[in-house]
């Protein structure tokens, strides 16, 4: 057969004769391969391991984002309540990011997810036909001259084999797909810690890096949408976006910590 | 003839069949060659659906080697275009 399944078909044939081509005589064949099958066979278990733990790792953060999610949220009806509408608004961007970080760490989760159950699969299917070779090698050297057990077991090593190539293929792309995974997890942990979704209350005065970084990445309507909404909702009665109407410097309390909640000198931008 | 759907299982299919296979499998690999991810992505599924379809699932205990061995159903274009043909899919 051509093209793509004749390639498929020559690579995993040269990796299972390649894994069989080490052992010379029959019981030799019949012994590396039953060793070799329980080798793989941990190793799949291992990689399994891998896979659960990357997911583990990305259901914390999504639990963390979780609350900072909550956490701004609340900050920022309490910055409107109080009239702070830049304060709010940076509460807003982060909880964007946050969200946003959110959504692509739910679709990475199934991923793994997905890859683990494949794995598991594999591993039973392998398991299957290792208990089986097992079984059948007995039986061969039982029934057979050595001639002919020597063509028997080599075609039942060739057998468990491929299945062994084909786990190992399974394997290696899970081993890819958890990569790009830890990737992922390594980005939110820096943007956790530059601060992305700290404490809004805690920001000093001015703007620092983190905000400037904040305003090009987030989505300026959509926080302006959710910003109008939460004034909405809240019934602060002062028309819109007015910038120009934020008591400036007015000491107003957000949260328990009056000390951390000092307003931006600056008019928002 | 067996067949395996890499990833998945082995299926026992009509040796009748085999044109049809070939047919689907140069579809797939057309898509391949114009860089058309829909249409490969359209063409491998049709062609493994084909083989789920017409074969039967070689059960777990059987130990037997397969005549035919086609790339997984999450396979991508460019999985399809180059490491095929190489080391990458395959560990040693």
């Amino acid at each position: 057969m051509a093209g793509l399944t004749g390639r498929m078909s020559t690579v995993v044939k040269a990796k299972v004769s390649k894994l069989l081509d080490r052992a010379e005589d029959p019981a030799e064949t019949l012994d590396y391969s039953y060793q070799k099958q329980v080798e793989q066979l941990q190793n799949v278990k291992k990689g399994i391991a891998d896979v659960v733990t990357a997911k583990k790792r990305l259901q914390l953060q999504e639990t963390s984002l979780q609350q900072q999610v909550v956490k701004l949220d609340t900050q920022a009806r309490q910055a409107v309540s109080a009239g702070k509408e830049d304060l709010a608004r940076v509460a807003l961007e982060r909880k964007n990011i946050a969200q946003t970080e959110l959504q692509g760490l739910d679709t990475q989760v199934a991923e793994l997810e997905d890859q683990q159950q494949k794995l598991t699969d594999s591993e039973q299917k392998l398991r299957a036909k290792i208990e089986a070779f097992r079984t059948k090698k007995e039986v061969i050297k039982a029934q057979y001259s050595a001639a002919e057990a020597q063509v028997k077991i080599s075609e039942a090593a060739t057998g468990v084999g491929e299945q062994m190539a084909d786990v190992g293929l399974a394997m290696q792309r899970a081993v890819d797909k958890t990569e790009n995974m830890k990737a992922r997890a390594d980005a939110v942990q820096e943007l956790e810690a530059a601060g992305t979704f700290d404490d809004v209350t805690a920001l000093g005065p001015g703007e620092d890096d983190i905000d400037r970084q904040l305003k090009s990445l987030s989505s300026k309507s959509a926080v302006d949408d959710d910003l109008a909404k939460l004034k909405g909702e809240l019934g602060g009665g002062e028309s819109g976006a007015g910038a120009g109407q934020l008591p400036a410097g007015a000491e107003a309390p957000v949260e328990g910590e009056p000390a951390a909640a000092e307003p931006s000198k600056e008019q928002p931008a | 003839m067996i067949v395996r759907i890499s990833g998945e299982d082995q299926y026992r299919l009509d040796d009748s069949l085999h044109d049809q296979l070939d047919k689907l499998a140069g579809a797939a690999h057309v898509a391949v060659d114009a860089g058309d991810a829909a249409g490969f992505e359209r063409s491998l599924g049709d062609l493994l659906d084909f083989v789920r379809a017409n074969g039967s699932r070689v059960g777990d205990e059987e130990i037997e080697t397969s005549d035919v061995i086609l790339p997984p159903s999450d396979t991508t274009l460019a999985e399809a275009g180059s490491e095929f043909t190489g080391e990458g899919l395959i560990p040693d």
